[in-house]
């Protein structure tokens, strides 16, 4: 005992748990979903995610570096995982530029102007994915039809998605039609499930997100609560809607793997920053996130409504973070 | 399905590196401390002066007041002097001094080694046994035992509870109890239920105790009333509230104490020390307490003298490593760092974990990712995230409303931080100042 003996208050021991291991964790959790879609569009995906993850990263490494005179801190991985979310929620042929300034607006606007990691009051991938879609409505939805490393990515072979064709028809052509009618094209329970049908790059393949669910449960990086009540709101919700009107609504199930529901519920809406503290918290985030999601998607313009859905719910969380506390210890005397 | 406790909570690597190490008595030291506060509340005042011959489990000071406890000499010998030694919190404190010369003990003191499980004593008598001894609560909080067997005027308490948690890692200490003193320890769970006045005793253990669990269900049956029961494995089960809520289901309200919802809890340790008390007439002289770590020659369970420096306990298990960093007195969780072993080991000593100089390190400090971990490990539904903000730009008002004053400093909060805050560092500042205004407010 040569050295001096170190005094600090207790505890004495920690657990492994730091914020790189969880980043690089949602980042695995991610992988099921990426090979999907490498699977679906081939190099395409490739290619959108190498740009998307490259830009991110570099500018969170630049800003910090020159703008902000700080030491970056690119290596927590979090830059890692919005570059690979910004390029989840992209359609796999949109132009190289477009892609930069996309996940430029995410990290420079949506995460560093807030103060950087912890501060940014919206999901960052989120911000940087409307951005683009308000700006290049046009190139935002146009999605080639999957066909693994032969899609072609400059040619105009573009397909709907499932819910942009819904959203188009809702109230004009009984659902019944829509599905069995070879001009729309819709795609079955069995394509929905493994993702072959339009939509953008990460968001398509129902079966990789859960893999990737399943993941970020068993190493307790997100707890269930936020997924499970949106999806739950979401069934309950488009389920009433159906049993009131079963011909003029989607069921629920096709609601639930259709879209970047499963995307925006496990990945994005779970984003520690912007979803509420508290397990109560979260279940009423998320239960609004599931509620907006529907109404957009059935009632709004837009045929898809998850990623406003959640930034509502992200503007809502400082608030739920003041009003909803966690349920105290002895709180209520319960004497048996 | 085992029962544990709902809210919160945590499991640290258990490291029960000396779970099947046999007590062992450690050999008398050259001298003893023993400082005047071993308890919670007032010191004691000495009874003896300079140049005094002591003999084993004679009183040396006396309880002053009602929140106080005994302290007996532990050795026999002669007072060398009466003055300020360092404790285990680092501060100096007034602690008698005795020079050992053999071993020569009380003849009041029941030596024989005999099991005696018949309780002839009363109710009062048995308080009053364990005042005179110097009983405290020995699981760490140290709280005088014959305090909280007086239950308060006009509330009534129907259910004993035995804490065989021992929920820290590393310590193992009650875990051995149970083993080698089962029945000592049962008769002392019986007299504490004769005391109380009550009919039902349940002793929780941890189900990583598998052996202690067995052999306590094997010779239960021969003590009315009381029951074992297994817990699941989590931190901080030894909370007194956590325990009460596993077993009872009963909620202890915020600001409140156990016998409010019927309950008194005591540990292996203290029931084991109530036996000997009541029982041999013993005073609380000495205790088991595990010494241990990675790099540790020999860990163990050592039956020590209260007043012998650590120093002589760490040599028996071999000296301290070369790489030693950090010294701590008490469980990995809720103990206390020394920065000497020059320290007594007093009433409340479960253990001394040496760590090497990479284990002690603490990390540097990043940004709060709102992960709401923190929130979700609290057992008693706290945010610590927001307690350490509020704490930080001295927003005292909100952050005693926030109910700062319920943390039990059990740590989960600072252990599962993934940005490694020192979340319970500013909890802290926050409950003395709270602590401090509170007083203050009832003052005017
Ligand atoms: S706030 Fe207090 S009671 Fe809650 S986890 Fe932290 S130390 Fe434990
Ligand atoms: S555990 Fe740490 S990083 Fe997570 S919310 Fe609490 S303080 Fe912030």
């Amino acid at each position: 005992m040569n050295e001096l003996l170190k005094v600090s208050p207790s505890p004495h021991v920690y657990s492994r748990e730091s914020s790189p291991r969880l980043m690089y964790g949602v980042v695995i959790a991610l992988m099921p979903a990426q090979l999907a879609m490498i699977w679906f569009f081939g190099w395409a995906a490739i290619i959108v995610t190498a740009i998307s993850v490259t830009s991110t990263v570099i500018f969170e490494y630049l800003i910090q570096k020159f703008l902000f005179k700080q030491t970056p801190s690119i290596k927590d991985g979090s830059a890692i995982v919005t570059g690979l979310l910004l390029a989840f929620c992209l359609p796999v042929n949109l132009p190289a530029g477009l892609i930069i300034l996309g996940a430029l607006v995410a990290i420079g606007i949506g995460k560093l102007t807030f103060g950087g990691l912890g501060n940014n009051p919206f999901n960052p991938a989120l911000v940087g994915r409307v951005f683009l879609f308000l700006s290049f409505p046009v190139q935002m939805t146009t999605w080639p039809v999957p066909n693994g490393f032969k899609t072609s990515f400059t040619d105009a072979t573009t397909g709907a998605t499932p819910l942009s064709i819904l959203n188009e028809n809702y109230d004009k052509i009984p659902i019944d039609q829509l599905m069995t009618d070879q001009t729309f094209n819709m795609p079955g329970y069995r394509d929905i499930f493994w993702g072959n049908m339009g939509g953008s790059a990460g968001e398509i393949a129902a079966f990789a997100l859960i893999a990737g669910l399943a993941y970020l449960l068993i190493r307790k990086i997100i707890s269930w609560h936020i997924p499970a009540s949106i999806l739950v709101t979401v069934l309950l919700f488009t389920g009433i809607l159906w049993l009131a009107n079963p011909g003029n609504n989607a069921d629920p199930l096709y609601h639930l793997m259709t879209g970047g529901l499963l995307l925006g519920a496990i990945f994005m809406a779970t984003d520690y920053v912007t979803s509420p503290m508290s397990a109560k918290g979260m279940v009423i985030y998320g239960i609004g996130i599931g509620v907006l999601t529907v109404l957009i998607r059935r009632f709004g313009a837009y045929p898809e409504g998850i990623q406003f859905a959640i930034l509502i719910m992200n503007a809502v969380t400082p608030l739920i973070n003041i009003y909803i506390k966690p349920s105290r210890f002895g709180e209520e005397v319960k004497h048996v | 399905m085992l029962k544990t406790f709902p809210k919160g909570g945590v499991h640290p690597s258990e490291n029960k590196i000396t779970a099947g190490t046999a007590i062992e008595v450690l050999p008398l030291p050259k001298q003893v401390i023993i400082p005047l506060s071993q308890h919670i509340g007032a010191p004691a005042k000495p009874v003896v002066a300079k140049g005094d011959k002591v003999k084993t489990g004679q009183v040396i000071a006396s309880s002053q007041g009602f929140v106080s406890a005994n302290i007996h000499s532990s050795v026999s010998g002669k007072v060398l002097k009466i003055d300020k030694a360092i404790n285990s919190s680092g501060y100096k404190q007034v602690s008698v001094i005795i020079n050992v010369e053999d071993d020569e003990w009380l003849d009041t003191i029941d030596r024989t080694g005999k099991l005696k499980t018949e309780i002839v004593l009363t109710g009062e008598e048995i308080v009053k046994k364990c005042a005179e001894n110097g009983i405290v609560g020995m699981g760490g909080a140290t709280f005088p035992t014959h305090i909280k067997l007086t239950v308060p005027p006009g509330k009534k308490c129907d259910v004993l509870i035995i804490n065989g948690v021992e929920c820290e890692p590393y310590l193992t200490s009650d875990h051995r109890i149970m083993i080698e003193k089962g029945r000592e320890m049962l008769t002392g769970t019986r007299i504490l239920m004769k005391a109380l006045g009550v009919s039902k005793g349940m002793i929780g253990i941890e189900s990583n105790k598998p052996d202690a669990i067995a052999h306590l269900n094997s010779i239960a049956s021969g003590f009315e009333g009381i029951t074992v029961h297994p817990l699941k494995v989590k931190y901080p089960q030894g909370g007194e509230k956590q325990l009460i809520k596993a077993l009872t289901n009963r909620e202890v309200p915020s600001g409140k104490l156990p016998v409010d919802v019927g309950a008194v809890v005591h540990n292996v340790g203290t029931a084991y020390a109530v036996y000997e008390a009541v029982q041999l007439n013993k005073p609380l002289i000495e205790r088991v307490v595990t010494v241990t770590g990675k790099d540790i020659e020999k860990p163990g369970n050592m039956l020590v003298r209260i007043g012998t420096p650590l120093r002589s306990v760490v040599d028996a298990a071999g000296g301290v490593p070369e790489n030693t960093g950090k010294i701590v007195n008490g469980g990995p969780m809720m103990g206390k760092a020394i920065n000497s072993l020059d320290v007594p080991v007093t009433k409340g000593t479960s253990g001394v974990i040496l760590f090497s100089v990479d284990e002690s390190k603490r990390k540097a400090t990043n940004p709060c990712i709102r992960c709401g971990k923190c929130v979700s490990v609290c057992p008693l539904g706290l945010e610590p995230y927001l307690l350490m903000t509020l704490t930080e730009k001295e927003f005292y008002d909100r952050v005693e409303k926030e109910k700062v004053m319920d943390c039990i400093e059990c740590g989960s909060c600072s252990y599962i931080c993934p940005a490694d805050r020192p979340l319970l560092d500013y909890i802290r500042l926050g409950k003395s100042e709270t602590g401090k205004r509170i007083r203050e407010r009832k003052q005017k």
